[in-house]
């Protein structure tokens, strides 16, 4: 190619797309649960195993999974991790979050949620270090107004 | 080179679910398995074709399409482009003899994406083609002006098509679009894009297709009548149209290689059924000249005969095709899979009425048929 003047360019682009998801029975249950402040899990009946969220069919055993249990709303952190920094979404008013996977007691998996961990002034990275370990024990605080989505859990209280 | 069979099929019809995409992906894998009664750990290789993007705004096959297909803690791969591929890329392990067993699945939620055109609009390279508004239909319908011009084929002949393709799917029960319709009413359908009009246009569709395949030892003991893998080929064309002649595919290239694999010497002869991607009625005829069932610009006159019929000596879409049902990406695995229902003689009320021995599956991707792929089953 020869050799040319021109600096080469680049071309911004975004694109906007809408989608309509379905949710289905299984997750529409398990949310309609938060509405009534209320941690819902499905029960295999071949391995036993409780798992939330809850499940249309358990993955291991790959059998419909129809016995729904209401599970404890307290639990032990397994990892977390202090997110502060912006991405594409998440505004710097959005920021710091400490996200958390937690093992809710009765529950056979860690919950595969991303939830949050708050109740305290969480800025204070200090603090956090102090409060927020690997096997800490937490407990669900629910919003006051609840839409039957992920939000209605506000965050997750450190029990001291 | 070992045999491979396929065992065992299942489909989703494909009208809108209110199921989630990992409930509605559930529902044929269980049913595969539990018809020839084996547990998902037991087979020994998942291939999935699905899409992450675009035609699913989900976003995230990681999370929902393993679990659901039954792929969790087992080697699995997953392939985007045409779910016939993954098909193929089924097969390919038990002919090196490396596993007994594959199951492919091909899955897509088409009632939640936006319309296939906003989304193929997506696949123009984004600095000289998207600008202008080109997508998959509006491509079509430069492709159908040239076939009618060069070889004298008529907007009457491309609608048979729509009416013999929607007339099968009356007896699919996985078939989506479920209406009889009259030449006329495709002709005064409303022009979207002259020549092309709305009815000659493919619908977006769910569906999720299941199938298990296995060694040719494997296969006998799983099933009374295995269907055998016989022949592949596919080819990719360019993607820029101007530097094509988009009536001269790489379909040719692709048949050319299946027939050769499979021996087949005559095709209009040999095959008993074809199953073919025509998101485009007029596609279809242009299909069957390239795949040798006419001479070239002869598409027309073969429709005209009523060879393609469903009670004709080569049936063309007896399930009804891609115009009665399209769950884009996994599109090419329900050509495959009505190909084995067919040869198994277990298609239901669309079974043909004539001993099928060999059967042919045709998809393709990309503008104007820019990717082509067939495979060849036999009884």
């Amino acid at each position: 190619m020869a050799e040319q003047k021109e600096k080469p360019r680049k071309v911004a682009s975004m694109g906007m797309v809408p989608y309509e998801m379905a949710l289905g029975p299984t997750w529409t249950r398990f949310f309609e649960g938060f509405k009534e402040k209320r941690i819902l899990g499905t029960k295999c009946n071949k391995c036993g195993r409780v798992l939330v969220p809850a499940r249309p069919f358990c993955p291991r055993c790959f059998e419909p999974m129809e016995e729904w249990v209401e599970v404890a709303q307290e639990g032990t952190i397994v990892t977390w991790s202090y997110v502060n920094y912006t991405y594409f979404g998440v505004t710097p008013d959005m920021i710091p979050v400490i996200g958390a996977t937690i093992k809710l007691d009765g529950v056979d998996c860690g919950t595969g949620m991303w939830t949050q961990i708050g109740g305290f002034d969480i800025k204070d990275f200090e603090l956090v270090t102090k409060k927020v370990k690997v096997g800490a024990r937490v407990k669900a605080v629910w919003r006051r107004k609840r839409q039957g989505n992920f939000r209605d859990i506000d965050y997750w209280k450190i029990i001291e | 080179m070992q045999k491979v069979g396929i065992v065992e099929v299942a489909q989703s019809a494909g009208t809108e679910s209110p199921l989630s995409l990992m409930e509605f992906t559930y529902k044929p894998v269980k049913e595969v398995l539990d018809k020839v009664g084996m547990k998902r750990d037991e087979v020994d290789m998942y291939i999935l074709a699905s899409t992450d993007v675009f035609h699913s705004g989900m976003s995230c096959a990681n999370a929902f399409d393993w679990d659901a297909s039954g792929a969790f803690m087992k080697p699995a791969s997953r392939e985007e482009g045409d779910a016939i591929t993954s098909f193929v890329y089924g097969c390919m392990p038990i002919m090196e003899g490396k596993c007994d067993t594959v199951l492919v699945v091909g899955l897509i939620k088409g009632s939640e994406n936006a319309e296939n055109d906003t989304l193929t609009s997506f696949v123009a390279d984004p600095f000289y083609s998207r600008p202008v508004g080109i997508q998959e239909t509006t491509a079509a319908a430069m492709q159908m002006r040239l076939y009618l011009q060069r070889y004298g084929i008529t907007e009457e002949q491309c609608a048979k098509v729509v009416v013999k393709n929607l007339s099968n799917a009356l007896f699919n029960p996985y078939a989506h679009i479920k209406k009889r319709v009259s030449v006329d009413d495709v002709l005064n359908s409303e022009r979207i894009c002259d020549p092309l009009k709305a009815l000659e246009c493919a619908p977006k569709s769910e569906g999720v297709c299941a199938m298990l395949l296995a060694s040719e030892e494997k296969a006998k003991k799983l099933t009374d009548k295995p269907v055998w893998f016989k022949g592949w080929g596919s080819s990719m064309d360019t993607f820029y149209l101007g530097d094509r002649d988009l009536l001269d595919t790489q379909l040719k290239t692709a048949a050319a290689s299946a027939y050769k694999m499979a021996g087949i010497s005559n095709p209009r002869k040999e095959i008993d059924i074809a199953e073919t991607c025509e998101p485009y009625a007029f596609q279809e005829l242009l299909w069957c000249e390239e795949l040798g069932f006419c001479a070239q610009g002869q598409g027309g006159k073969l429709i005209d005969s009523g060879v393609t019929q469903i009670t004709g000596e080569l049936p063309v879409n007896p399930s009804g095709g891609v115009l009665a049902m399209n769950p884009y990406v996994a599109r090419g695995l329900y050509r495959v899979a009505e190909a084995v229902l067919q040869i198994k003689g277990k298609a239901g009320e669309h079974q043909l009425d004539k001993k099928v021995n060999t059967a042919l599956a045709h998809s393709t991707y990309g503008f104007c048929g820019q990717w082509q792929g067939v495979v060849i089953l036999g009884s």
